[in-house]
């Protein structure tokens, strides 16, 4: 049986919106390097593939149409590449995968800050590329103004055609940032004192990529990082997210059943593999709690497990055989269930030979079995 | 005890400029490591940190550099991004501050604002921000606003984004963050962060992410030398690198700037002014001189002697030998510069070419040597205790009030200076023998805001 790849997706002081209040939880830790190392060395001590910081360029809100104005849930956040960028050089295994908003953001930073992430981690970077719809974080840059729209509106053609543009959009940002890693070739630095040449001028590419919201010309300033290609992912709702040329899709089934359908929708788009998200409370008890005092139970876009770790490992053990090539786990709170994942959950998997004893691998690439990327600009070798 | 005793002593502020993409950085050399790899960048701060230096400072690129319409390959090519390295280095140093360039042309201020207050809580309270603006359509092509910014427009855009920047800065008061499990009071009010902001260049409105950081603002540098730059440091810099690097053209700059200052309310002891500066070592004056001709002639290659000289020109000079005389004709004036991706380097080429012309004529020199000679030259050349007495001068003598050492090799090109110079100014009391405070406002002894 092939093992699962398993990742967790860290959040403020958790998933539970009351988590910060938890007496485990560490509040007033939130904007602290501190505090963000030691989840991601629990995460790297458990041999997990990856971590995912979650981000946003708006204030967090339960509300998707505006802010929800509540001072009893966690506010303000930092920057997550630069949180992964901290930490990159006291990890040693553990890939690094940032959530960077592609819908303002500029896709030549972008494209040099991740490569500048896997040099500091030496080829452990990923990305969360996610697009963001809301009109009041477009007001934030002030070029384009977006309809406000919630879940009632949302199927109204005018929002219908604006989620389009954001998604086009979104693999346009992908398209160029792979692009511009591509644009050196490997070997492009020769440094040759002969000629005074530092590069050759021949291995660097410019990408000329015209689309509707950005052209950009290349090449990159940022030489081709260690993993060439490092890992691009996505949480996806539906097909548009699906197909936007990412090596992971997050997917949220809630069901064996549906998740069957989903992998056989995404593996039908392309080779992206597919992780499914589950919400996890490893502590029933605590998960009561804190529904009790945030005055409603918690609910989410994926599957929320609450219960003990061999059920959890159950669960991911069946809802593996639909084709799911793994899960990223989004713990209620941290640091308490990151820890019952590590230390309960793992030890469970591991006996059925679900999950890896210790990494084999060096870079995020090697963690999910993936070759060294191809550069789409290199000449093809010619052999005889 | 010197000649200024009458005065107490200025402490000096010493910064370490990672070298990049210049021809000053020798690449050819043995020593000479990666520009990338985060090593580098790793052993480059941490000597820095070793010798006790007020902050490291990263420049940025945003183009690949272009001459005659093709990538110039004979420099340094390709960097990483700044404020990532920088987020990175905090992991590895502790007190070091730690700067960077930012394009106020190319990023938006939400953004950047975002970035900054986020390393400055990254670091505990030890970022910079060195805020330039570019107004090249060349550079646009990589960008979203693309175009041309209008020169005019530099500056103001460059304001504007600045103090948009701070307004985001100060929207979260330092107690915003409560956290009262008890009372299920995190924030103090529902959605901080509140702004808006109307102006010329920048119309943005909603709520910033990012509690307030260590150092309320992150520290401001600015580098142009034009006169809106230098009012522009004057009103909003913490700190300006300076081109100004002899004794006489330092006191008029330091004197020009610091003299606008009051101007805008404030005291000359809230802006250092830190002139750009290389030097070389030996342990006599012969030898560091000997040793500057030979890291001049790894600066200027033949193939970089050509390639310098076309910038002045602004024409195709590859036939020339470097070893042979300068052109027989006059540059070629022309808005349409044969080089992209760096700011103009001559004001008036035909008079600057009559002297090159005169001082070739006059010692004899081919092409690739005048080049050494009028270009580049190392700021201090000389005994590690000469050295330290010049730097002590200039600072006393309020030609600045400190220096931002460009070494030419990475990573290993400052570890002579902090081992020779930086005792040497130890002893003259003029530099900390320990980091007395952990923030970068806090060890250039300005307020945290």
């Amino acid at each position: 049986m092939s093992e699962l790849h398993l990742a967790v997706a860290l959040d403020g002081a958790g998933w539970h919106p009351a988590a910060w209040r938890d007496p485990s939880a560490l509040p007033d830790a939130l904007f602290s390097p501190v505090y963000w190392l030691s989840l991601v060395r629990l995460a790297e001590r458990g041999r997990l593939d990856f971590v995912t910081i979650e981000d946003s360029l708006g204030l967090q809100s339960g509300r998707y149409d505006g802010l929800d104005g509540r001072a009893d849930h966690v506010k303000g956040r930092l920057d997550a590449l630069l949180i992964a960028a901290r930490v990159a050089p006291v990890t040693t295994h553990i890939g690094l995968v940032p959530t960077v908003t592609v819908t303002h953001t500029e896709p030549f930073h972008v494209s040099t800050q991740l490569a500048t992430l896997d040099y500091l981690s030496t080829g452990r970077a990923g990305w969360r590329a996610q697009v963001s719809g809301r009109a009041v974080e477009a007001a934030h840059f002030g070029r384009r103004t977006f309809p406000a729209f919630d879940l009632a509106s949302h199927e109204e053609p005018a929002v219908q055609a604006h989620i389009a543009e954001l998604f086009a959009e979104a693999a346009d940002h992908i398209e160029v940032v792979r692009r511009l890693w591509d644009s050196w070739e490997d070997d492009a630095e020769i440094r040759d004192v002969a000629t005074g040449r530092f590069v050759d001028r021949d291995k660097l590419h410019y990408i000329d990529f015209a689309g509707a919201q950005f052209s950009v010309k290349g090449p990159s300033i940022t030489p081709r990082p260690p993993q060439g290609q490092p890992i691009v992912t996505a949480l996806a709702h539906s097909r548009a997210g699906y197909d936007l040329g990412t090596d992971i899709v997050y997917v949220t089934p809630t069901s064996v059943a549906n998740a069957a359908e989903i992998v056989t929708e995404v593996r039908s788009l392309g080779p992206a593999k597919v992780f499914a998200d589950v919400v996890v409370f490893l502590d029933p008890e605590r998960k009561a709690r804190l529904d009790e005092v945030d005055g409603a139970p918690y609910t989410s876009d994926a599957h929320v497990y609450t219960g003990d770790a061999a059920g959890l490992a159950e669960l991911l053990l069946s809802w593996r055989e639909t084709g799911l090539d793994g899960f990223r786990l989004r713990p209620g709170v941290l640091p308490a269930d990151l820890s019952a994942i590590v230390d309960d959950l793992l030890p469970l998997l591991r006996a059925e030979g679900a999950f890896r004893t210790d990494y084999t691998a060096t870079t995020l690439r090697g963690h999910l079995g993936l070759p060294a990327a191809q550069n789409r600009y290199a000449r093809t070798e010619v052999t005889a | 005890m010197t000649k200024f005793s009458g005065k107490p002593q200025k402490q000096v502020v010493l910064a370490a400029h990672f070298p990049g993409v210049n021809n000053t950085t020798v690449w050819s050399d043995p020593a000479a490591g990666s520009q990338i790899a985060f090593d580098s960048f790793r052993r480059f701060a941490q000597s820095a940190e070793r010798g006790k230096f007020d902050f490291f400072f990263l420049a940025e690129g945003l183009r690949l550099r272009e001459q005659r319409g093709r990538i110039h390959d004979l420099d340094v090519v390709g960097r990483p991004d700044a404020l990532t390295v920088l987020a990175g280095l905090a992991a590895v140093t502790t007190h070091l501050g730690l700067t960077g360039t930012v394009n106020a042309t190319f990023n938006e201020p939400y953004e950047l604002a975002r970035k900054l207050a986020s390393l400055d809580h990254l670091s505990g309270g030890r970022a910079g921000w060195n805020v330039v603006t570019s107004s090249d359509a060349f550079t646009g092509e990589n960008f979203r606003r693309g175009g041309y910014l209008d020169r005019a427009d530099r500056y103001t855009r460059a304001a504007e984004v600045l103090h948009t920047a701070r307004e985001l800065w100060d929207t979260w008061p330092a107690d915003e963050v409560t956290a009262d499990r008890a009372a299920g009071v995190f924030t103090r009010t529902g959605d901080p962060g509140h702004f808006v902001h109307s102006g010329q260049h920048i119309d943005i409105q909603g709520h910033f992410t990012v509690p307030r950081s260590p150092q309320g603002r992150p520290l401001i540098i600015q580098a142009g030398d034009s006169d809106p730059g230098r009012e522009f440091a004057a009103r909003d810099a913490d700190a300006i690198f300076s081109r100004h690097g002899t004794l006489e053209s330092g006191r008029a700059f330091y004197a020009d700037v610091k003299g606008r200052m009051a101007r805008h309310g404030r005291h000359p002891d809230q802006l250092k002014i830190l002139p750009a500066s290389t030097f070389v070592l030996g342990t006599s004056t012969e030898e560091a001189v000997e040793k500057a001709h030979h890291i001049r002639r790894q600066q200027v290659s033949p193939q970089t002697a050509i390639l310098l000289l076309e910038q002045l020109w602004n024409k195709d000079l590859s036939d020339h030998d470097p070893e042979g005389p300068l052109p027989v004709f006059d540059p070629v004036l022309d808005d349409d510069s044969i080089i992209k991706g760096r700011t103009r380097l001559f004001d008036d080429p035909l008079a600057t070419a009559r002297q090159w012309r005169d001082l070739a004529s006059e010692k004899g020199l081919g092409i690739r040597d005048l080049i050494i000679e009028v270009t580049g030259r190392q700021t201090f050349i000389g005994t590690p205790s000469s050295v330290a007495a010049t730097i002590d001068e200039f600072v006393q003598s309020d030609a600045a009030d400190g220096f931002i050492l460009v070494p030419h090799l990475v990573p290993g090109g400052l570890d002579e200076f902090v081992d020779g110079v930086v005792p040497l100014l130890q002893e003259r009391g003029v530099f900390r023998t320990d980091y007395t405070t952990t923030t970068l406002r806090g060890h250039l002894g300005l307020d945290h805001v």
